[in-house]
């Protein structure tokens, strides 16, 4: 499969012969850094490969148009609810830089002892099964190739099927996954016994298929009442996920410790935040760190959100990273929008590039508050640790030692407590008899196959994992619940050329407005949502609110349901073409040596509007590598093709703005005509622009463009280049 | 039981420790990490689970439904001790048959008598 920049990922091609498709690699793939990288005017310090399509920063058209690649892997978490709408907006993260995402999965999977199969709509996240898994892995490797980077794919191998789930992973491609069954016992209730056996066998499969193991210890600062006072704990259940994946066989650059800075401002946060970083860096040295960002402290103000994930990255930049995990900034206030996806990822890349060499010039201090603090979190670690021993796991569990809202070796006595013999799947844990066997690779513990380094599964040829020929594929068990259905109606509304507004799913037409009403903050409340209704937007809903005065006013944002549908044949005929790229137009133009005639034409002695277009102080189509030549005002039609023969020129730029008794529609003909007469309409593109010219009416007239009151330079540039590309390749 | 409350005694409990170089502070958490989950890591080694079954036997060529259903049979009669993929080789060697004829010829309600007890 292989895609196309201008065109929309073809669903119906990614579910195509998916019993046949393979993942084309396998296990976690870091970027390619490249130190002292020159990218347009500068020299980059901590970059890694440039990508071959990507959207830059937005004030990239400032700098030549350059897209540098931090040195960290750059996450995000997808949770739409259908993997079909996950794999899109996948596509959109990958050209904005992300190459780890993260599938996060449907409410209640946890809790399901087996697989899911086929692809059934999910809640807050999509079932992972081998369908789910495959599609999107196809979908990834067609876009790892559009993007030109390896992008990492990655779900959770945890709850009751946790071991079924690392095989899943194995055999589908699946490149990074979370494991840690201190996640199942504390935040899910799933027998504590299960939940380690389960784990063992679970990891030594994620091991030998080379996928990046994440911990679960983020969890309990995002849970925490006062989420800075639970560092020593954070290092104590990375301790014993390392440990239990190290003993296991894990080696240690596959077991990444999933970290999160625990505060926010108004807190000082990074006076808090930064000696926990520290202390865990050096307790940790050789295991990767997944920098992730706050979620503790988000509202529903997404600039609030977004400087605290700022922060999260300063701390990534001043201590080390190896993937900056990126929280959306709408995540306090509903499931994740797609383009929020793309504004989170975009808060990292933009943080790092404009940190980009820090540590050549800033460090930590070795001395002062900074050693100590990170010492005093070790320490109180130590006897956390040395506390959990002396009982053991299980019972320091029970006891109600984890989670607890006291700072080490304080106690709130609000810990949560889980019984050995209780929690889901209770009871399930079976001893290995002697004769224990499992003729298959990576199995961990007792087995009589495999011994003296023979392969476990030779008796039959080999397992799935040496002979993927073996798997068994299951697509559909459900005729009603699968994505086949669900793309019914969205794939029959884009061959009708239908579109909709939309955030997270196919056409939901949800939109989002911004309303600021001069009132005190209920009363301003209700008038906005009335507004709202007003606009036509069903369930409007206050999904963030931030008073500005008492009594001068509040601000919102309002999200609701715009139930219109706009058919492409109703848009006017440019609205359908896409611009070039600034770099596109110039790399074409510049080698060309291009000649441009301009003019305000008749009797009219307008001339800013045309200046506008030409000149390079405007962003004009000079900047372009254009050579303009423009004649002035009141100019008569023939002398500006006069100049056009003179100077060779391709293209012929008029400007007509007096429109008293439609003068300016009879230039657009005459300009034609005169052409025409002359010989040269073949070889001239004509172009007329004003306050009153529209598309439509310059082309009725035999004019080749009309462009109105909104053109920029780039616009008309952009339709040149497309035109006389045209007339070069015939 | 809820762990009692207690305030924080760090500062006195700590004094053991003031005297350790970072490294060695390190080392020692480490080495009650290891201490920690080694009885964990112990019981891991001997025991098994219906999902370590379930995983065992799709890795021997059996779909999702097949494995769920097979594990459940094997687990009912108190058989998975012995491994369900053990237990599905044996039977394919002993009937000369494929792994995968010979767990279809289970989920059928065949040959269950033949399986050791």
């Amino acid at each position: 499969m292989k895609l196309s920049p201008d065109q929309p990922l073809d669903l119906a091609e990614v579910l195509r012969d998916l019993d046949q498709y393979r993942s084309k690699r396998k296990g976690w793939t870091w970027r390619t850094k490249t130190p002292d990288q020159v990218i347009g005017p500068f020299v980059y310090k901590d970059t890694s490969e440039n990508l071959k399509h990507s959207i830059p920063l937005p004030a990239a058209h400032a700098f030549g148009d350059i897209d540098p690649q931090c040195d960290f892997v750059i996450t995000t978490e997808i949770a739409s609810g259908r993997f079909e709408d996950d794999l899109r907006r996948m596509r959109m993260a990958a050209w904005h830089g992300a190459d780890h995402l993260m599938v996060i999965r449907t409410t209640g999977q946890s809790h399901i002892d087996g697989l899911i199969e086929g692809t059934p709509e999910g809640v807050g996240g999509v079932p992972i099964t081998r369908k789910q898994l495959r599609a999107t892995r196809k979908a990834l490797d067609a876009i790892e190739e559009e993007v030109g980077r390896p992008i990492n794919f990655h779900s959770y191998v945890s709850g009751l099927a946790g071991p079924e789930m690392a095989v899943l992973f194995a055999e589908e491609g699946v490149n990074g996954a979370h494991q840690d069954p201190q996640y199942n016992v504390l935040y899910r209730d799933i027998n504590m016994h299960r939940s380690f056996v389960d784990a063992a066998e679970a990891k030594k499969i994620l091991a030998g298929a080379g996928i990046l193991q994440l911990d679960g210890a983020h969890n309990a600062s995002a849970t925490a009442k006062e989420a800075w006072k639970v560092t020593p704990e954070l290092l104590v259940q990375h301790a014993i996920n390392t440990a239990y994946s190290r003993a296991v066989g894990m080696a240690s650059w596959q077991i990444a410790l999933s970290t999160v800075p625990p505060t926010a401002p108004p807190a000082p946060k990074l006076r808090l935040d930064l000696p926990y970083a520290v202390a865990l860096r050096e307790l940790f040295q050789g295991c990767t760190f997944r920098a992730q960002q706050n979620t503790r402290y988000i509202e529903s103000d997404i600039l609030e959100a977004t400087v605290t994930h700022v922060l999260d990255t300063l701390i990534s930049r001043l201590t080390s990273a190896d993937i900056q995990s990126t929280i959306t900034p709408d995540e306090g206030r509903n499931i994740p929008w797609h383009y929020h996806n793309v504004a989170g990822v975009n808060t990292a890349r933009q943080t790092l590039m404009g940190l980009d060499g820090l540590g050549e010039m800033v460090a930590l201090k070795d001395d002062g508050p900074l050693r100590t603090q990170a010492r005093e979190i070790k320490e109180r670690a130590v006897l956390f640790l040395e506390e959990i021993l002396a009982s053991g796991y299980y019972a320091a569990v029970a006891d109600g030692q984890f989670v607890d809202s006291g700072c080490y070796p304080e106690r709130h006595g609000d810990g949560i407590i889980r019984d050995p013999a209780g929690g889901d799947g209770a009871g399930t844990v079976i001893p290995r008899r002697p004769d224990y066997g499992a003729p298959v690779c990576r199995h961990f513990g007792d087995n009589v196959y495999g011994r003296d380094g023979a392969q476990p599964c030779a008796a039959y040829g080999g397992c799935t994992l040496c002979d993927p020929e073996k798997i068994q594929y299951l697509d559909e068990l459900d005729p009603e619940d699968n994505v086949t259905r669900r793309l019914e109606r969205p794939l029959a509304e884009r061959a009708a050329g239908i579109l909709r507004p939309e955030v997270e799913k196919h056409g939901d037409g949800v939109v989002c407005v911004t309303l600021f009403v001069p009132a005190s903050p209920s009363v301003a409340e209700a008038a906005a949502l009335a507004m709202a209704r007003r606009m036509g937007l069903d369930q409007p809903e206050v999904i963030s609110r931030r008073v500005m005065h008492p009594a001068e006013g509040s601000v919102f944002e309002i999200k609701g349901v715009l139930d219109v549908a706009i058919r492409l044949d109703e848009l006017p005929v440019g609205a359908r073409e896409e611009l070039l790229a600034d770099h596109d137009i110039e790399n074409w133009v510049r080698p060309r040596n291009l000649h441009v005639v301009a003019a305000t034409v008749g009797e009219d002695e307008h001339s800013v509007g045309i200046r506008e277009i030409l000149d390079i102080k405007h962003g004009g189509i000079e900047k372009y590598g254009f050579h303009c030549h423009f004649l002035g005002t009141s100019v008569a039609l023939e002398r500006v093709l006069d100049a056009a023969v003179e100077t060779g020129a391709g293209a012929v730029l008029i400007s007509t703005i007096v429109t008293h008794g439609d003068v300016h529609r009879r230039q657009m003909q005459r300009l034609h005509e005169l052409a025409v007469a002359r010989g040269m309409r073949e070889r001239l593109v004509l172009v007329a622009g004003g306050t009153q010219v529209t598309d439509e009416l310059a082309r009725a007239c035999g004019l080749d463009a009309g462009f109105g009151r909104s053109a920029r330079g780039r616009d008309v540039a952009s339709f040149l280049v497309r035109k006389l590309r045209e007339r070069t390749t015939g | 039981m809820t762990f009692p409350a207690r305030p924080d005694d760090f500062e006195s409990r700590r004094a053991r420790l003031q005297s350790m170089s970072d490294e060695e502070l390190h080392a020692y958490f480490w080495s009650l990490a290891e201490r920690i989950v080694a009885p964990l890591i112990e019981e891991a080694r001997t025991h098994t689970t219906p999902a370590i079954e379930r995983s065992v036997l799709l890795r021997m060529g059996f779909s999702s439904l097949e494995a769920k259903n097979l594990v459940t049979q094997l687990n009912e009669r108190g058989l998975l001790g012995h491994g369900a993929g053990r237990l599905v080789l044996e039977l394919a060697q002993a009937r000369n048959l494929s792994v995968r004829e010979a767990g279809t010829a289970l989920l059928a309600g065949r040959f269950w008598e033949e399986l050791p007890r």
